[in-house]
């Protein structure tokens, strides 16, 4: 492998940050995420306060950060937690069955707390540290004893989230980038949950060298997950009906290197579809049609202009900036470029390797129609929708035209379980909803 | 199976050779793998079907018997091969497979450690998360279900991306050789437990561990265990669930006239046909789908933690 691959490898998998590179913070474990770039002048906002990003640069992603008060103000500092663990939950511990503690004894007349907000921040003022504050807090709680283990347990939780805030750095990948949105703005993936996504990777064999043409109008979510798959090998086309590309923004959150940047192109749907009648019909044509025209003026759509800079190339997903924006002094690379010709020509000759389709807002079957000819012979394809009814109708159709087999209709279902000592069941609030999908193979009609 | 040398676009562009592997589609239950070999046939409830007839044919076809049957020709993928082998041990499916890689952060490159190997369903498609440049390790104590496993990627094209060991990971854990470097490790055995300190070894930092369990105990106990090392420590429960479409009429409630709804499923084409016999002039057939009856109530749980960053 060239010394060239073995750089792009490793930014792109890297389990450390970078100057430039895109993260995604959590911050006091999920109430709030942020995607944001490294840079050393990109701030993040907690409280009231502004804090420098520059401690996270070079650091591994996994990395807890604190807030303390530094000498130049606020900043962010790494911090280890202690492997023995100091809560009721990691302690794994038997007493929670034998307890004997209740809340019989505790009456909420919000006198429980005999520190005021003055004391509070006094204490700050005097330079005490989050962790200081939250032990107090506790020390000058008259309820604090009588709680049972597990209510203490929530009660330092909620006091340090507010006191001593966590931010945890985390990848940008597939999974964290479609569970943070799904959280916090599902709407603007179309409700696409994680394992829906999953499923429709695999149904389509999504993997390295494999040419996927996609329709994404989830923001690009689905051209990163699939580029992610293919390591900057194959290409993913995001097609698009009419003259204005989807967007993607989404993609840029990932952390991809030029290499796979390259392999995410852009086509009209009309010149893929040019590309098919030109090789069946093959004569006459050549001369009348116009060459496929790849480079007109919407086939590519150039990120940095999109994107709406903010001051502190922080895209909060809290507020309405999601787009995380690209900072001028390193130039994030562009995806999303029209198609090469040799690229063009490639599919023309052998389709597509599979397809994915995620349009909240399209009929499945009116692109399946014109899309899936466009594949090569034994390719499989994966349609989500959140409404069935367009689905069953495209199966229908695809049954009854003979274009495809091994088709069904799948809807994933999804449940989270909170393990704990004597403690386990489903968690009280689920997903109830992951939407639909309708795969099958494309056969060889004649 | 999978492209890992790009100049052998084997899939898509090409038709099918001689001793490439080969997917008979009867119906959507009903597949069989096949080697095509010149001079064999396959023998099946729809006639003779001589393979040389499919040499030649692009992946894909439909190819006709003695007596007139057919069958469609599919290039094999990793739910296809799900779905056609050979069952030694209970095996993972989709719906597992596809979340597990996605949680996993599996992509291209990546180290990946498996045990056990079972029948080979994940490590397949594990296989194909990491190629081209990846590996993944798997163990499993049975020498000779090591040994049909091996055999099996041989024969799907998967083997220069696969490695299978034989070894009690349970009793000995993962060889000291991966230690620190594994991306991503997958636990499949009856005492998860016992496995999961040497799982940590293994592991980069924030690397990821899953654990699949049928049993909640088994959760349980393996959950304890990972407190120690490890965070976000999150289990979940993944299900499908199947529809059927068909076409048919309502009735409107006037005519005494039987409706289709009751009659048996997947009839569609002779459903539908009946019908429009029966209700020429009333309304107009439409598709409907309903769950399926009957499906996978529970495989497994799967638990996920990521090595705690030191």
């Amino acid at each position: 492998m060239s010394q060239n691959n073995l750089q792009s490898d490793f930014t792109q998998n890297s389990r450390v940050t970078w100057e430039g590179c895109s993260v995604l913070l959590d911050i006091n474990d999920g109430d709030r995420l942020v995607f944001a770039r490294l840079t050393s002048g990109s701030t993040l906002k907690i409280g009231n306060k502004n804090f420098s990003l520059r401690p996270l640069i070079g650091c591994p992603f996994g990395s807890l950060f604190q807030t303390e008060n530094g000498k130049e103000g606020p900043c962010l500092s790494r911090f280890v937690p202690s492997t023995e663990g100091n809560n009721a939950e990691e302690r794994g511990d038997c007493e929670i069955i034998n307890e004997s503690r209740d809340n019989r004894a505790i009456i909420d007349n919000n006198k429980a707390q005999s520190l005021t907000g003055e004391d509070i921040d006094a204490m700050r003022r005097q330079g005490a540290k989050g962790d200081e504050i939250v032990e107090a807090l506790i020390a000058n709680s008259a309820t604090f004893e009588k709680k049972t283990l597990f209510s203490q347990e929530k009660y330092r939780l909620k006091k340090q989230k507010k006191y001593a805030p966590r931010v945890l750095l985390r990848r940008p990948f597939t999974r964290s980038i479609c569970e943070a949105y799904f959280k916090k703005y599902p709407a603007r993936i179309g409700f696409l949950r994680v394992d829906a996504l999953s499923l429709l990777l695999s149904m389509a064999n999504a993997t390295a060298h494999s040419d996927v043409l996609v329709v994404d109008m989830v923001g690009g979510l689905l051209t990163g997950a699939v580029a992610e798959r293919l390591g900057g090998t194959g290409y993913v086309c995001n097609t698009y009906l009419g003259g204005t590309p989807h967007p993607m923004d989404i993609v840029r959150m990932f952390n991809f290197n030029n290499d796979t940047c390259k392999r995410i192109v852009r086509a009209p749907l009309n010149d893929l579809c040019l590309a098919q009648s030109e090789t069946s019909k093959q004569i006459g044509l050549h001369e009348d049609a116009p060459a496929v025209e790849s480079n007109g003026p919407t086939s590519s759509i150039n990120m940095e202009e999109v994107s709406k800079s903010s001051e502190n190339d922080v895209a909060d997903l809290d507020r309405d900036t999601n787009v995380s924006p690209t900072s001028k002094m390193n130039k994030a690379p562009k995806a999303g470029e029209g198609a090469p010709q040799e690229a063009l020509k490639l599919w023309r000759e052998n389709g597509f390797s599979s397809l994915i389709i995620a349009a909240p807002d399209l009929d499945p079957w009116s692109l399946v129609k014109d899309l899936l000819p466009l594949l090569s012979y034994s390719a499989p394809f994966a349609i989500y929708h959140q409404y069935l009814q367009p689905l069953a109708t495209c199966m229908h159709n695809l049954q009854l035209g003979k274009m495809a087999i091994g088709l069904q209709i799948s809807e994933p279902w999804l449940r989270e379980y909170q393990v704990l000592p004597s403690r386990t069941h489903p968690f009280m609030q689920m997903s109830a909803f992951g939407g639909y999908i309708l795969s099958g193979t494309r056969i060889c009609s004649s | 199976m999978l492209l890992i040398d790009p100049s052998k676009k084997l899939s898509f562009t090409q038709y099918i050779r001689d001793g490439d592997l080969v997917i008979v589609y009867e119906k959507h239950d009903s597949m069989k793998a096949i080697k095509a070999c010149e001079t064999s046939v396959l023998q099946n409830r729809f006639g003779v079907f001589k393979h040389s007839d499919w040499i030649g044919k692009p992946f894909g076809s439909k190819v006709f018997s003695n007596k007139g049957g057919f069958v469609y020709l599919l290039a094999p993928t990793p739910e296809l091969w799900t779905m056609v082998l050979s069952h030694r041990t209970q095996i993972l499916y989709i719906a597992d497979i596809s979340f597990v890689i996605t949680y996993l952060e599996i992509v291209p490159g990546c180290l990946v450690l498996e045990s056990g190997t079972g029948s080979g369903s994940l490590t397949t498609s594990l296989a194909r998360a990491v190629a081209p440049t990846g590996h993944v390790y798997t163990f499993d104590f049975h020498e000779q279900r090591a040994a049909s496993a091996r055999e099996d990627f041989e024969k799907t094209g998967v083997s220069s991306l696969v490695t299978v060991g034989v070894r009690d990971i349970q009793g000995e854990g993962f060889p000291d050789e991966y230690s620190g470097l594994a991306d991503s490790v997958f636990l499949d055995l009856p005492q998860p437990w016992l496995a999961i300190p040497s799982a940590g070894k293994m592991l980069k930092q924030d690397g990821i561990l899953c654990s699949f369990s049928p049993c909640i105990e088994q959760v349980q106990r393996s959950c304890e265990t990972l407190r120690s090392n490890f965070t976000d420590i999150r289990t979940f429960e993944v299900l499908l669930r199947m529809y059927e479409v068909r076409e048919g009429k309502m009735d409107c409630g006037q005519g005494d006239e039987g409706v289709s709804l009751g009659s048996p499923p997947y009839k569609r084409r002779q459903c539908s046909n009946e019908s429009r016999k029966v209700h020429e002039n009333t309304s107009s057939p439409v598709v409907m789908a309903r769950p399926c009856g009957e499906s996978r109530g529970h495989t497994g749980y799967l638990t996920f933690a990521r090595l705690k960053c030191h």
